[in-house]
C-alpha cells in the first residue's frame, strides 16, 4: 500500500463547515423550546388546584417560574402526601371547631421540660422507696376487731397491694430508683390489663405518696417528673377505659357531653371518684384526683370547672412549700391540658403560691436543710422548674395588665428573688425587656444570701436576648448587669451567666463593648485553667459573636478575639471552633480580601484545622476541613499585586501540605493567576510578567508531583500545560506535556471511586482524548523530531499494559487519526494567540505531511491487525463496532478520492455489517449523511462510494 | 358446669326507692337444655344488729342473740316448671318494691353493729340428682327524699387551749388558735361536707389535720342500750406545718353504703359525727367533735 506521498486527509474548510452547520440549527428557538417544559407546566397546574391547604412551598410559586420537573411530578401523585394532606385538612377542621383559647404551638409543652429537669436535678445520695402496701395493722383503730371480715377488707382494700407485704427498698442509687419507678409503671400497666383495677389504683396511690417524702431533697424535681409520668399513664388508662365503655354501639364524638354517656360508664366513673375521695392521705388524694380530672367530662358538663378550683384550694393543706409548689405545677399542667380556658384557677394557684411564699423561709424548712446539709441557694433552685411552669401557664396569652399586676405582687414580697427569676423566665420576653430597668433595680434589692444573683441576671439576659429593651436603656442595662456578673467568683457560674449576656452585647453594641466583655471572660476563665470545664459555654460565646459580627476585619481587630480563641486548648474543641469560624467566613464574606489582619488570623485558624488532620482522621473530616480551607483560599485576592498572591500561595502550600484538595486548589489558583496576568497584559507579556508567569508555571510544576491521585496529577499537568502555552511559555508547556506522558504508564488498571474498585480504562481514554486535542496546538520542540509528543504519547499507549480483552489501545489509535488529519490542514481549527503552532512552523511542508501520513498508515495498520485477531465468533461484535468506528473516522477525515482509502472504507463497512452486529438505524443515518455530503461539489465522489455500500437488510 | 344462673338489674347503680319496680333479667346459660321445677325470685330486707364485745357482758341476758329484723320478704314466680333451651336465655322480670302493712323500709347501710341490707335472690329448683341453682344480688334502697327544706345550720368554731375539755394540765399546753367553720351540720348525704379552717397561730408545728367521719350506732330498747362510735373514714386535709392565716378547705365526700340518712327507730339508732383532728408535731392530738344530721333531698 502506498500512502507515502501526498496528503491523504481530506482538506477541511472549517469556517464554511461551521456556517453550514449553524444554518441547520438556527430554526430552533431555544428561548421557548424545552422538551420538558410543556409537560411539567401542565402537570403542576392541574395538581395545584387539588392540593389546597397543603404546606408545600411550591403551591405559591407563580406560573412564570419553571418548576422543578422532579418535584412537580412527584407532587400530588405521591399517595402518601395525598393522605397526609387529607389528614391535615381533617385536623384543621377539627381544630376550628374547638375553642379558640386552645393551647397553641407557642406554648412550650411539658414534654420539653421533662428531660431538662431529669438531667438537671440529680443526686449521688442513696434513695429509698417505701411502698406501704402491707395491711395497715398499726394504724387500724381498736374497733377493727369487731368489724366483720368483709367490711374490713373493703376498708383496707385501698391500702393493700398484696396481703401483708410491705416493701421498703433502701440504699438505691439514682439509676436504681429510676428503674424501680419504671418497674412500677410497668406493673401498673400489667395490673390494668389483667383487670386488677384495684391493684392498679393502689400502685398509683403508693407512688404518689412518695411525693410527700422530701428526703434527698435535691432529687425531688426529678422524682416529681418520674412519678407524674405514672399518674399520667393512670389517668389515660382510666379515661380510655370509660371511653371504651361508651363506645358501644358507636364511639363518642370528640366533643361529647355528659348526656351522651350511658349509665354503666357513668357509674364506673363515679366509682373511681368515690374511691379516690376516700384516700386517707392528702397528697395521694390530690394527685390521683388531678390525674383523672379529664374523666369529669363523663359525669357532668361543669365537673371540671368545679373540680379545678377545689383542688387548687386543697393544695393549701400541704405544709412543705416544695411539695406544695410541685403539686400546683401538676395541677396547672393537667389544667392546661384539659381546660386551657380556665385561667382563673391558674391565677389562683399563683396567688396562693405567693400567699404561702414565706413558708420557704420558715423554721421547718430551715431545719430540714440543716439536716440534709443542703445550702439555701441550691434549695431555692429546686423551686425553679415548678414556678417556671406555673408562671408559664399563667402568662400564656395573658394581658399585660395581668402580668403587671403579678409583677407588682411579687415585688411586695420580701425575699422574692426566686419569684423574680421565674417571672423573667416565664413572662413574654417583650414584656420583660420593656421593663428591664425595673427588673434590674428589683434584682439589686434582693437579698444576696438567698437566690444567687447571677441566676437572676442570667434569666434577665435570656429575655433580653429575645426582645429588645428601649434604645436609651440599653447601655445602662449592660453596665449594671456586667457589674454584677463580673463579681461572680465561681468560674462555672460566671461563664453560664456571661454566655447569656454576650448575645445582648453583640446584638446592640459595637466591637468595643464586645471586646471588653471578652477581656472580662478571659480574665475570669484563665485562673486555674477554668476554661477547661467550660468549653461548651465558650464555644457558644464564640457562636454568638460570629452570629452578629460578619465583618471579619472588625472581628479580628478586636484585641481580645484571638486571645479568646487561644482559650480553646483541647484539640477537638479547638478544631470545632475553628470550623465554626470558617463556616461563618465562607457564608458571609462577600468580597475577596487582602486585609493582612484577616489573612493572618484566618491562616492561623486554618492551620489549626489542618494540623488536626493525622493518619487517623476519617475521610469525611478531611474533606470538610479541605472544603473550608479552599473556601478561604478562594476569598484571598491581592488585586493587581500578583506577586503577593503567588507568595501567599507558596506560603499556603507550605502550611497545608497534608491536604491534597487544598494543594489542588492552590494549583488552580496559581493557574488562574497566570491567566489573569495574561488578560491584564492583553495577551502579550512584558519581560517582567513573562518571568512571573514562568514562576507560576514553576510553582505548578513542582507542586503537582506531590499529589497522590494519579488522575488529578494528569489533569493538572494538562491544565497547567495549557496555561503555560497560553502564556507563551513553550518550554514549560513542553515540560508539562512530557511529564503527563511520562506519568501515563503509572496509571493503575483499577482505581477506587467512591469506595469501589473500578476499571480505570474509561478515565484514561477520556484523558487521552482531551490530551490529543491539546496536542494540535503544541508546537514541536526544535531539538526533537517531528511530532515527538504525539509519538511519545502513542508509544506510551503502545507499551501500556491494557487489559487483555480490551480494545482500548486501538480506540486510542482511532482517536489519534482525527488529530493527525487536523494537523495536516493548512490552517488549523484553533490556535493560541501569539503562539505559533506547527501549521506556521512547517507551513504545510510536504515532508511534514508525509510524516503525518506515515504515522496514520502505521496506526491504521495496527488497527487492521487488531481487527484480524477479532475473527472469532465470541468477539465478533467488537470487531464490528471497531470496524465501524474506523469507517466513520475515515469518512469524516480521510480523502476518499484516494482509491485505496476508498476501498479500505468500503471493506470496513462490509466488515462491520458482515456479522449483523451493526445497529441498522445508525447505518441508515450514516448513509443519509453520506448522501447529503455527496451533494457538496468537492465531495461528489462520495456518491460513487455510496453505491458500493449496502445495508445488511437489503442484502 | 352445666348451667349458670345470673341476675341482672336494669339500673346500673342498683338504687331503688320504695314503691318502685325492680326490673331486670334472669339469665340462664347452659350448653344443653335445662330441666327445672320452677324459677322464682325472692326479695328480702333485714336489719342485723350485733353487740360490741365490750357491751356483751352487760347485756348478755337480753341480747346475746339479737334477732334480725325483717323489713320485707316477698316472692314471685318467674317461670313455671319446664325446660329452658340450651344457650343463653334471658327471662325479664318486674318486681314491685312494696311493703306489707305499716313496716318502714330503712336505707341500705353497712355499719359495724348495724347492717341494713336488701337482696334479690333467684332460685331455680331442679329435679333429683341436680343441684338447685341460686343467685343473690344486693340492691340499694334509698328512702324517699325528705319533703321539708333542709336548714343548713352552719357552725363556727374556735379551738384554743382554753376551749379544750379533758385536759389534765392546761398549763403545759402550747398556745394555738385555730378558727374555722362548717358550712352545714345538717348535711345532704349526696353533697360533700364543706367548710374552712384557718390556723391563725400555733407555737408548735402542726403535723397533720384530719377529718374523721364517725358513726354512732345504738342498739337497745327500754331495758338498756349499747352505744358505740367507730370510725368510717379519715381524710387528711393538711399535711405538715401549713401556712398560718391561709384558709384550708374542709371537704369530705360521704362514702356510699357506709353512710345513710340519720336513722332513729325504737330498736336502734344510726347517727354520724365528724371530728376535726389536729395532730401536733409532738404527736399531741386535739379533736373537735361535731354531730351531723344526714338527710336525703
Amino acid at each position: 500500500k502506498d500512502f507515502y506521498c501526498g496528503r491523504h486527509s481530506r482538506v477541511r474548510h472549517y469556517e464554511a463547515e461551521l456556517r453550514s452547520c449553524r444554518a441547520a440549527v438556527a430554526s430552533v428557538d431555544f428561548g421557548d423550546y424545552h422538551p420538558l417544559k410543556p409537560i411539567t407546566v401542565l402537570d403542576s397546574r392541574s395538581r395545584r388546584g387539588g392540593r389546597k391547604g397543603s404546606t408545600s412551598s411550591s403551591s405559591s410559586s407563580s406560573s412564570s417560574v419553571a418548576p422543578d420537573p422532579l418535584s412537580s411530578l412527584l407532587e400530588g401523585t405521591d399517595p402518601l402526601s395525598l393522605f397526609a394532606a387529607a389528614a391535615e385538612a381533617a385536623e384543621l377542621g377539627r381544630r376550628r371547631r374547638e375553642r379558640e383559647e386552645e393551647v397553641g404551638l407557642d406554648f412550650e409543652p411539658w414534654a420539653a421540660k421533662r428531660g431538662e429537669i431529669l438531667a438537671r436535678f440529680t443526686t449521688t445520695e442513696k434513695l429509698s422507696i417505701n411502698l406501704f402496701m402491707g395491711s395497715d395493722k398499726s394504724k387500724a383503730s381498736s374497733p377493727s376487731s369487731a368489724v366483720s371480715e368483709k367490711v374490713r377488707t373493703r376498708l383496707e382494700e385501698l391500702d393493700d397491694l398484696e396481703e401483708g407485704s410491705q416493701r421498703e427498698m433502701m440504699n438505691l442509687s439514682q439509676q436504681d430508683y429510676v428503674n424501680r419507678i419504671e418497674d412500677l409503671n410497668q406493673s401498673l400497666k400489667e395490673a390494668w390489663s389483667s383487670d386488677q383495677k384495684v391493684k392498679a389504683l393502689k400502685i398509683v396511690i403508693q407512688c404518689s405518696k412518695l411525693l410527700s417524702d422530701t428526703s434527698v431533697i435535691q432529687f425531688y424535681p426529678s422524682k416529681f417528673v418520674l412519678i407524674t409520668d405514672i399518674l399520667d399513664t393512670f389517668g389515660q388508662l382510666v379515661y380510655d377505659r370509660i371511653w371504651s365503655m361508651c363506645s358501644d354501639p358507636h364511639s363518642l364524638p370528640d366533643t361529647f357531653s355528659a348526656e351522651d354517656v350511658n349509665d354503666t360508664a357513668k357509674e364506673t366513673c363515679l366509682n373511681w371518684f368515690f374511691k379516690i375521695a376516700s384516700i386517707r392521705e392528702l397528697i395521694p388524694r390530690l394527685y390521683v384526683e388531678a390525674a383523672i380530672l379529664k374523666c369529669n367530662r363523663f359525669l357532668n358538663n361543669s365537673g371540671i370547672q368545679e373540680t379545678v378550683p377545689r383542688l387548687t384550694a386543697m393544695v393549701r393543706g400541704i405544709g412543705d412549700p416544695l411539695v406544695a409548689v410541685y403539686a400546683r405545677a401538676y395541677l396547672c399542667r393537667v389544667g392546661m391540658e384539659v381546660t386551657p380556658h380556665l385561667k382563673d384557677s391558674l391565677n389562683k394557684n399563683f396567688f396562693d403560691l405567693l400567699a404561702s411564699f414565706r413558708q420557704i423561709h420558715g423554721d421547718a424548712v430551715q431545719n430540714q436543710l440543716v439536716l440534709q446539709r443542703v445550702e439555701v441557694p441550691v434549695y431555692l433552685t429546686l423551686y425553679s422548674p415548678a414556678i417556671h411552669w406555673i408562671l408559664q401557664c399563667v402568662a400564656y396569652r395573658a394581658s399585660d395588665v395581668l402580668l403587671t399586676e403579678m409583677m407588682e405582687r411579687c415585688k411586695k414580697l420580701g425575699n422574692n428573688a426566686l419569684l423574680l427569676n421565674s417571672v423573667m423566665w416565664a413572662f413574654r420576653a417583650e414584656f420583660v425587656a420593656a421593663r428591664a430597668t425595673d427588673f434590674i433595680s428589683m434584682i439589686k434589692d434582693c437579698d444576696e444570701t438567698g437566690f444567687p444573683k447571677h441566676l437572676l441576671f442570667g434569666s434577665l439576659g435570656r429575655s433580653l436576648a429575645c426582645a429588645d429593651p428601649p434604645e436609651s436603656e440599653r447601655l445602662p442595662i449592660l453596665n449594671e448587669a456586667w457589674k454584677v456578673i463580673t463579681k461572680v467568683r465561681n468560674a462555672q457560674d460566671y461563664i453560664t451567666c456571661a454566655e447569656i449576656w454576650v448575645e445582648f452585647t453583640c446584638r446592640h453594641f459595637t466591637k468595643r463593648e464586645v471586646n471588653t466583655v471578652l477581656a472580662d471572660i478571659i480574665k475570669h476563665m484563665t485562673p486555674d485553667r477554668a476554661f477547661e470545664d467550660a468549653y461548651t459555654e465558650l464555644h457558644s460565646v464564640m457562636m454568638k459573636i460570629l452570629t452578629y459580627f460578619h465583618n471579619f476585619s472588625v472581628l479580628f481587630s478586636m484585641e481580645k478575639f484571638l486571645p479568646f480563641l487561644d482559650m480553646f486548648q483541647k484539640d477537638s474543641v479547638r478544631v470545632e471552633v475553628c470550623k465554626s469560624i470558617m463556616e461563618v467566613f465562607i457564608k458571609h464574606q462577600q468580597e475577596s480580601t487582602r486585609d493582612p489582619v484577616i489573612l493572618n488570623a484566618l491562616l492561623h485558624v486554618c492551620k489549626t484545622m489542618h494540623d488536626s488532620v493525622n493518619a487517623l482522621t476519617v475521610e469525611d473530616e478531611k474533606r470538610s476541613v479541605s472544603l473550608l480551607i479552599n473556601g478561604f483560599i478562594r476569598m484571598v485576592s491581592f488585586g493587581r499585586d500578583f506577586e503577593q498572591q503567588l507568595s501567599f500561595c507558596v506560603e499556603a502550600r507550605a502550611t497545608f501540605c497534608n491536604l491534597e484538595p487544598v494543594i489542588i486548589q492552590l494549583i488552580h489558583t496559581v493557574n488562574q493567576l497566570a491567566i489573569e496576568t495574561r488578560r491584564v497584559m492583553g495577551g502579550s507579556h512584558s519581560r517582567k510578567t513573562a518571568a512571573f508567569v514562568r514562576a507560576c508555571a514553576a510553582y505548578c510544576f513542582i507542586t503537582i508531583p506531590s499529589i497522590s491521585n494519579i488522575f488529578s496529577r494528569l489533569h493538572l499537568y494538562l491544565l497547567s500545560g495549557k496555561v503555560a502555552l497560553a502564556n507563551q511559555c513553550l518550554s514549560q508547556a513542553d515540560a508539562f506535556m512530557k511529564a503527563a506522558v511520562s506519568v501515563l504508564p503509572e496509571v493503575p488498571r483499577t482505581i477506587v471511586v467512591e469506595g469501589k474498585q473500578r476499571s480505570s480504562e474509561s478515565f484514561l481514554l477520556e484523558f487521552i482524548s482531551s490530551f490529543l486535542s491539546t496536542l494540535l496546538v503544541v508546537p514541536d520542540h526544535p531539538e526533537q523530531g517531528v511530532l515527538y509528543l504525539v509519538r511519545g504519547l502513542l508509544n506510551m499507549v503502545q507499551d501500556y499494559t491494557w487489559e487483555d480483552s480490551s480494545d482500548a489501545k486501538v480506540r486510542v489509535y482511532i482517536s489519534a487519526l482525527p488529530l493527525l488529519a487536523a494537523m495536516s490542514q493548512e490552517s488549523y481549527l484553533y490556535t493560541i494567540l501569539n503562539v505559533d503552532s506547527n501549521e506556521t512552523l512547517y507551513g504545510g511542508d510536504p515532508k511534514f505531511v508525509a510524516e503525518i501520513s506515515r504515522l496514520c498508515e502505521t496506526l491504521i495498520g495496527q488497527v487492521l491487525d487488531h481487527l484480524k485477531t477479532l475473527g472469532r465468533e465470541e468477539v465478533m461484535h467488537r470487531q464490528g463496532s471497531l470496524a465501524f468506528s474506523l469507517f466513520s473516522c475515515l469518512l469524516a477525515h480521510a480523502d476518499l478520492r484516494n482509491n485505496k482509502l476508498n476501498q479500505l472504507a468500503v471493506n470496513l463497512w462490509n466488515l462491520s455489517h458482515k456479522n449483523g452486529q451493526c445497529d441498522t438505524r445508525i447505518s441508515v443515518r450514516t448513509l443519509e449523511h453520506i448522501k447529503s455530503q455527496a451533494q457538496h461539489s468537492e465531495l461528489s465522489h462520495l456518491s460513487d462510494m455510496l453505491l458500493r455500500l449496502s445495508l445488511q437488510s437489503r442484502a | 358446669m352445666s348451667a349458670v344462673l345470673d341476675l341482672k338489674l336494669k339500673r346500673a347503680n342498683k338504687v331503688y326507692h320504695e314503691g318502685e319496680v325492680l326490673a331486670g333479667v334472669v339469665v340462664i346459660t347452659g350448653k344443653e337444655a335445662i330441666q327445672h321445677q320452677g324459677i322464682s325470685l325472692t326479695m328480702e330486707g333485714f336489719v342485723n344488729l350485733q353487740l360490741s364485745s365490750k357491751s356483751v357482758g352487760v347485756f348478755e341476758a337480753f341480747y346475746n342473740s339479737v334477732k334480725p329484723i325483717q323489713l320485707i320478704n316477698s316472692n314471685i314466680e318467674v317461670a313455671k316448671p319446664g325446660k329452658v333451651p340450651g344457650g343463653k336465655t334471658e327471662i325479664p322480670f318486674e318486681f314491685p318494691l312494696q311493703v306489707k302493712g305499716n313496716k318502714v323500709l330503712y336505707e341500705t347501710y353497712h355499719g359495724v353493729f348495724v347492717n341494713i341490707q336488701y337482696t334479690l335472690r333467684c332460685d331455680m329448683r331442679r329435679p333429683l340428682l341436680a343441684k338447685d341453682l341460686s343467685k343473690t344480688c344486693e340492691f340499694m334502697l334509698h328512702c324517699q327524699p325528705q319533703k321539708s327544706k333542709v336548714q343548713p345550720s352552719p357552725v363556727d368554731f374556735i379551738i384554743t387551749p382554753e376551749t379544750l375539755q379533758n385536759v389534765r394540765e392546761r398549763s403545759v399546753l402550747p398556745k394555738f388558735l385555730i378558727r374555722g367553720h362548717l358550712d352545714a351540720t345538717n348535711c345532704v348525704i349526696t353533697q360533700p361536707l364543706t367548710g374552712e379552717l384557718v390556723v391563725e397561730s400555733s407555737e408548735v408545728a402542726i403535723k397533720s389535720i384530719e377529718l374523721q367521719l364517725v358513726r354512732v350506732e345504738t342498739c337497745g330498747c327500754a331495758e338498756g342500750y349499747a352505744r358505740d362510735a367507730t370510725e368510717i373514714q379519715n381524710i387528711q386535709i393538711a399535711e405538715g406545718d401549713v401556712s398560718h392565716g391561709l384558709p384550708i378547705p374542709i371537704y369530705m365526700v360521704f362514702p356510699r353504703l357506709f353512710t345513710c340518712a340519720t336513722l332513729e327507730t325504737t330498736n336502734f339508732k344510726v347517727e354520724f359525727e365528724v371530728n376535726v383532728v389536729i395532730v401536733f408535731h409532738d404527736d399531741h392530738l386535739i379533736t373537735e367533735n361535731f354531730p351531723l344530721k344526714l338527710c336525703r333531698v
